[in-house]
């Protein structure tokens, strides 16, 4: 008889345990998690209680500020009679009137004695500061603020039009598929339709009609989504009808809507989150796109597309920061969502890898 | 197979018919167009003379009719905002630029993600696949108009090595078509690198190995000739994203495309034009998935029975 092993006891700060838990962990997309986390789902949902500025009012004694860490920008300018490059060179009267605070140091302009071929440092752009971490927009508003604001826009809008349009695009899809034959055909036809509407299009028409708004931006949105649900959906159950439970089912008396509410549904539903997760990202890109150029959120509530938007113009004078963050904060939000459907898809649903 | 042919060709007359009186209601819908066209003061007279000379007079069923029966020949009226120009004139000189920069951008896309796609699989689970991975993330995660913003940042503002906006030689084209590509060469390289694995660990595959064929030959011709087919699916839903795209990209470059177009005759509300620009895109889409179904119809023999 063989004599049993007692395991030894492993306490749970152990090395090995350590080790385990790591491997266990990696098994997760715990950074993408944390990701979507802090700069989606924390700032959109405690966005009135973390900004630490005002959002939308303006601030113009902070116009321009740039991110904490840049310095202040100091151009070095001579004095001239005749000014011709004003980037170098500035008048004897302008550098008289140099304002404490424009200029580094003890300039011999603030003292008075000043003259033609001196040089003098002036701050053209003042450096950042970390009460505005990330900087200021035109109108002096605390870009991070704005984009934590901005958050909010974006999980609204992506969890109400997947929401919408997950339910819209799942009953056609097994409805199509259920009864098979002309309302197939209906519906499939009305997917084709849908998915060939050009939506900024659709979008720009829409916001000159009734004018823009978070209305007008689901609706569009949702009206091309929910094709793709009613696609996956319709393509799904094809495979499933041919299997007896549902034979069964109606032979045992069960009515039409119970055996698609109570059979077929459950057989969607994975695929179901699956694509709802993937689709997180594409509303997110959809919604800061129509923003972006003008038929999405309007002003002055900040979404991540209009804050991009602001920038745009501000490139030129080298502001980049107002355009730059705001598009990171898109750029994060996206990937860690896709990523997290990504995993998701391969541990639910692996077959959905063309998605 | 030419009754699949037929029978997918009537559905997409079927769809294009759908989308234009759906596009024929929203232009209506947009509001009087003779409130822009006419000075504030404008006599009511002026505004009956006007209406009837457009048609805006007629019943919408008429309208319809008209206008439908206009564009199935290609004549969508003339432009209310640009006098002298008619609709489909000024949509297909803008057609032209926007053509000239999709196709670009398409076709080097296609190629660099099929090379790409080749070589991560190949490499799997190496470093190169690893930063081929993180190409293609961020591909797919960046927002086109903020890829837009940040080239016209680096390369026209800090380095001042590219210009920014406008349509002009070669240089011009550089930085749109960058910012319309990287999402498609990041789209399709995800596709080909997972139809290639697969294609890789196929039996005949494994022949050609124990025959000793060369490695290279056996990624490049046997492999890639099976693996490009799935991509090849996607090309219906590059089309959207690509017509989508160019509207975005031609406003942060000021290209004079149908996108740039699309958006002055929205606001101009220019109902010939915004129809105008709706149909091809409606068209262009439908008709590259149209292209798509039969090409893969024709290489994949179990869809045209199926």
């Amino acid at each position: 008889m063989a004599e049993s092993v007692i395991p030894a006891r492993r306490s749970w700060y152990s090395p090995g345990a350590i080790l385990n838990a790591v491997r266990e962990a990696r098994r997760y997309p715990i950074l993408p998690l944390i990701i979507m986390f802090l700069v989606l789902i924390i700032p959109a949902i405690f966005a009135d209680l973390i900004v630490p500025h005002d959002p939308i009012a303006s601030d113009l004694s902070h116009r321009l500020e740039p991110p904490a860490w840049v310095g202040p920008k100091v151009v070095t300018k001579t004095v001239v009679d005749q000014r011709q490059d004003r980037r170098v060179e500035l008048t004897l009267e302008d550098a008289r009137n140099l304002k404490v605070g424009t200029a580094v140091g003890q300039t011999p302009s603030l003292s008075g004695d000043l003259a033609v071929g001196d040089t003098v440092e002036i701050i053209e752009r003042p450096g950042g500061a970390w009460n505005r971490p990330l900087g200021t927009d035109k109108l002096g508003r605390d870009l991070l603020s704005r984009i934590i604001k901005g958050a909010q826009i974006s999980l609204l809008v992506s969890v109400v039009v997947i929401a919408i349009s997950g339910v819209i695009g799942t009953v056609l899809g097994i409805m199509a598929s259920y009864f098979g034959g002309w309302v197939d055909y209906l519906i499939s036809r009305i997917i084709d339709v849908a998915m060939a509407l050009p939506v900024i299009l659709i979008a720009l028409v829409l916001v000159v009609v009734v004018g823009p708004g978070l209305k007008v931006l689901v609706i569009v949105i949702t009206g091309v989504l929910w094709s793709r649900y009613a696609r996956l959906v319709r393509g799904e159950p094809l495979s499933i009808m041919s299997q007896d439970f549902i034979n069964l089912a109606r032979v045992a008396g069960s009515s039409h809507l119970y055996v698609m509410a109570r059979h077929v549904f459950p057989n969607v539903f994975n695929s179901l989150i699956v694509l709802a997760t993937l689709q997180v990202g594409y509303v997110i890109i959809i919604e800061s796109a129509l923003s972006f150029i003008g038929v999405g959120i309007p002003r002055p509530t900040p979404s991540w597309g209009s804050i991009v938007a602001d920038g745009r113009d501000l490139i030129i004078q080298a502001a980049w920061w107002v355009s730059l963050f705001p598009g990171l904060a898109i750029v994060l939000t996206v990937l860690s969502v896709n990523l997290v459907g990504d995993w998701l898809r391969d541990r639910l649903d692996p077959r959905l890898r063309q998605i | 197979m030419q009754r699949y042919i037929l029978i997918r060709v009537l559905q997409a007359i079927f769809v294009l018919f759908a989308v234009s009186i759906i596009v024929f209601a929203l232009a209506r819908a947009s509001g009087n167009p003779l409130i822009l066209m006419l000075p504030l003061d404008a006599e009511p007279e002026a505004f009956e003379i006007l209406a009837e000379h457009w048609g805006l007079d007629q019943p919408y069923h008429i309208q319809y009719w008209r206008f439908i029966s206009n564009a199935v020949q290609g004549d969508f009226g003339d432009s209310f905002k640009w006098p002298g120009h008619t609709a489909i004139g000024l949509v297909s000189t803008r057609l032209v630029a926007s053509l000239q920069l999709i196709l670009t951008a398409l076709i080097l896309a296609a190629i660099m993600a099929v090379v790409l796609g080749v070589i991560t699989a190949a490499a799997k689970d190496t470093p190169l696949d690893f930063v081929g991975k993180i190409f293609a993330l961020m591909g797919q995660s960046a927002p086109n108009f903020w890829i837009g913003i940040m080239l016209i940042w680096i390369f026209g503002v800090e380095l001042g090595l590219l210009p920014t906006s406008g349509r002009g030689g070669i240089s011009h084209m550089i930085l749109p078509v960058i910012t319309i590509g990287w999402f498609e060469v990041a789209a399709i390289m995800r596709l080909v690198r997972s139809s290639m694995l697969d294609t890789m660990d196929s039996e005949y595959v494994k022949l050609a190995r124990i025959k000793g064929v060369s490695e290279r030959k056996i990624i490049w011709k046997h492999c890639l000739r099976n693996a490009a087919i799935a991509p090849l699916t996607y090309f219906g839903v590059i089309a959207g994203a690509l017509i989508t795209g160019s509207v975005i990209v031609e406003t942060v470059f000021a290209w004079p495309g149908i996108g740039l177009l699309a958006i002055q005759a929205v606001l101009a509300r220019d109902l010939q034009v915004v129809q105008a620009v709706a149909m091809v895109f409606a068209v262009g889409f439908v008709g590259l998935n149209l292209i798509v179904d039969i090409l893969y119809a024709y290489l994949d023999p179990r869809i045209r029975y199926g």
